[in-house]
């Protein structure tokens, strides 16, 4: 088997995974893999490996439980490309078991989940030293997901792991340095500005409208694209600079939200809470100063020191609105207005 | 009654001479909350804004009675704090920190459970009980003292809707930040039974957002208890594309799983009036 080595998950139904019988097969095969881009991504790495003839294919994979704050065991009989479908259309075939966090997990779990499964025999402690293994995997690289599928049981009744994913938690790699290098180089579906927010620590999505946004909290924003969206309008971007949001970060996440070429309009949305209004508009003026700002500014600007905040910008030309409604319609009008 | 915190509790304060616990800690006892210490490892001794600091969680509970924490620890050490204040016997436990990796969060849950300690957070505002004592780094004068339980997953979104309610003459019971992450102690649904037996308490403001299924959690249970008081909710992230983290950790749409849209027909359905704005809360709840 020929298999591209990218970092997106359904490689093997887009054609990143293809069977050769031949050495010259296999060249041929590799070459049509390496030309052809996975769900936009390049494939640089393929892996060749022994055919398998599968019985059966297992589902397995562990993933992080949010609300009852555990992890999760999910597998099914049915594993293979269409694991979504099973999930969808008959989920009494996903089984799931819920591992106690103070105890962790036990050979004896691993073993009733393989017995779930249908093993019976010397399978058993087969399938059940795998699961306890990719518990292993999940708690050494602080993951929020391991996932082997298929997980194949082969004529013999031998378990080999087809195929694994592992999603790290963002959070945790500052214990995994090694990850946090090859990060840089693998960015899967993220847009160059985005890598750059990315790399400034600012919370930036780009979207495909042309009402750039940037706000102080990731609620506030939320509601701030909500808003533009029900005046019909369409947002560029989330971007949300935090809610100490200093002179800096105000002025990267400025920069970020202008590189955007479609960007017509700016929606500056700030509920001072420990942030101060008038820092803030000192802060946008000094930037628009140094940067030369040359779109329109819609400013909403409320809360600590909000009279001494619009101030400043009144007396800088720069019109502020008090509410959240009228700086969304606003916005949206003058995009509406830019060629 | 207010809830979780009131006039009598003594905090300690977590991580007191960091820049944000030293700021904060600042500002609530401005507003008039019994901070009686602080503890940071290798600074016992010390004083900040007049509060004396420990070593340890346990020194500081030799020299005075607490009965609450704060923690402002950055993320790495985060659970270590969490723990300690746990093993103290402080009861809630505020964790501010944001960026605390999943596997501690997971692991301090089970702890905190086993111990029966409410956490709020992590990655939260806190708790306020207004004109009473303030437990988090929210802005106070936006709120003040009422009938409205307010419960959200965000920070800045909350001091939105409670200025708004403030505004028009709503004041409130408790607000709290339940926090932004994916696994977090306090939910909904356990701050909707604390207010549901609160005399004071006659309506709730509730404020979520895309991801996870916490919502729709609470949406069952109001519908499956009859839930006695009216609830308001608003849900950001509508316009939120799937697959795609917004800001807060937590706040990511999988697959058909987490969308805005699912969970306001959920809340709709158990009888919650839905805000489209964060400024509709205020009038759904005047209605009242």
């Amino acid at each position: 088997m020929i298999k591209a080595q990218v970092l997106v998950a359904g490689r093997g139904k887009a054609g990143g995974i293809k069977p050769a019988s031949t050495a010259s097969e296999a060249f041929d095969v590799s070459k049509t893999i390496f030309s052809t881009p996975i769900k936009g991504e390049s494939v640089a790495k393929i892996l060749v490996e022994q055919r398998l003839t599968s019985k059966h294919e297992l589902y397995v994979s562990m993933v992080v439980d949010r609300s009852s704050r555990c992890y999760t065991i999910l597998c099914s009989t049915e594993g293979g490309v269409d694991i979504e479908q099973v999930a969808d259309r008959s989920p009494e075939k996903i089984i799931s078991y819920k591992i106690d966090q103070l105890t962790d997990l036990q050979d004896f779990e691993s073993r009733i989940v393989a017995c779930r499964l249908g093993c019976s025999g010397k399978q058993i402690n087969e399938l059940a030293r795998i699961i306890t293994k990719l518990f292993q995997i999940l708690l050494d690289y602080d993951a929020e997901l391991v996932e082997s599928n298929p997980l194949i049981e082969t004529e013999s009744g031998e378990f080999i792991a087809g195929d694994l994913r592992i999603l790290m938690d963002d959070n945790s790699l500052y214990r995994h340095p090694e990850f946090l290098a090859r990060m840089k180089t693998f960015e899967p579906d993220m847009t160059p500005l985005e890598v750059e927010a990315h790399e400034k620590n600012l919370a930036y999505v780009e979207l495909d409208g042309d009402v750039g946004i940037i706000g102080n909290g990731a609620g506030l924003v939320m509601a701030t694209l909500d808003m533009i969206l029900d005046c019909k309008g369409k947002a560029a971007n989330f971007c949300d600079v935090g809610g100490g949001a200093d002179e800096e970060r105000t002025a990267a996440a400025l920069e970020i939200v202008l590189a955007n070429s479609k960007v017509k309009v700016l929606l500056i949305n700030i509920m001072g809470g420990i942030t101060k209004c008038d820092d803030v508009a000192r802060a946008i003026l000094d930037i628009q100063r140094k940067m030369g700002i040359s779109k329109t500014m819609v400013i909403r600007l409320v809360g600590t020191n909000e009279e001494e905040g619009r101030k400043i910008l009144t007396e800088a030309n720069i019109p502020s609105l008090n509410s959240m409604e009228e700086a969304a319609a606003k916005a949206v009008e003058i995009a509406s207005k830019v060629k | 009654m207010p809830i979780l915190i009131g006039k009598e509790t003594r905090a300690i304060v977590q991580g007191i001479t960091g820049s944000q616990g030293t700021y904060h800690t600042q500002l609530m006892l401005q507003y008039g909350t019994k901070i009686v210490a602080g503890v940071t490892p290798g600074k016992g001794g010390m004083s900040v804004q007049g509060v004396p600091v420990f070593d340890t969680v346990e020194e500081a509970k030799k020299h005075f009675k607490a009965d609450a924490s704060i923690i402002f620890v950055p993320a790495p050490f985060a659970k270590d704090a969490a723990l300690e204040a746990i093993a103290s016997d402080l009861n809630p436990v505020v964790l501010i920190t944001e960026g605390i990796p999943v596997k501690d969060e997971i692991q301090l849950m089970a702890t905190a459970k086993r111990k029966n300690t409410i956490v709020i957070g992590p990655n939260t505002p806190g708790i306020i009980t207004p004109s009473e004592c303030k437990l988090g780094i929210m802005p106070g004068h936006v709120f003040k003292s009422g009938r409205i339980g307010l419960i959200s997953r965000s920070g800045t979104l909350t001091y939105e809707i409670a200025a708004s309610l403030t505004n028009a003459n709503l004041g409130q019971t408790t607000c709290v930040g339940i926090g932004g992450d994916p696994v977090v102690g306090l939910t909904f649904v356990d701050m909707l039974e604390m207010f549901r037996n609160d005399p004071q308490t006659s309506a709730i403001a509730m404020i979520g957002e895309i991801g996870g299924d916490a919502e729709e959690k609470a949406a069952e249970y109001i519908l499956n208890t009859k839930y006695p008081k009216p609830v308001a909710a608003y849900i950001a992230g509508r316009a939120a594309p799937p697959g795609k983290r917004m800001g807060h950790a937590g706040a990511i749409i999988m697959g058909k799983t987490g969308t805005a849209e699912t969970k306001i027909s959920a809340l709709r359905n158990a009888g919650v009036k839905i805000a489209l704005r964060p400024s509709e809360i205020a009038a759904h709840l005047k209605s009242q």
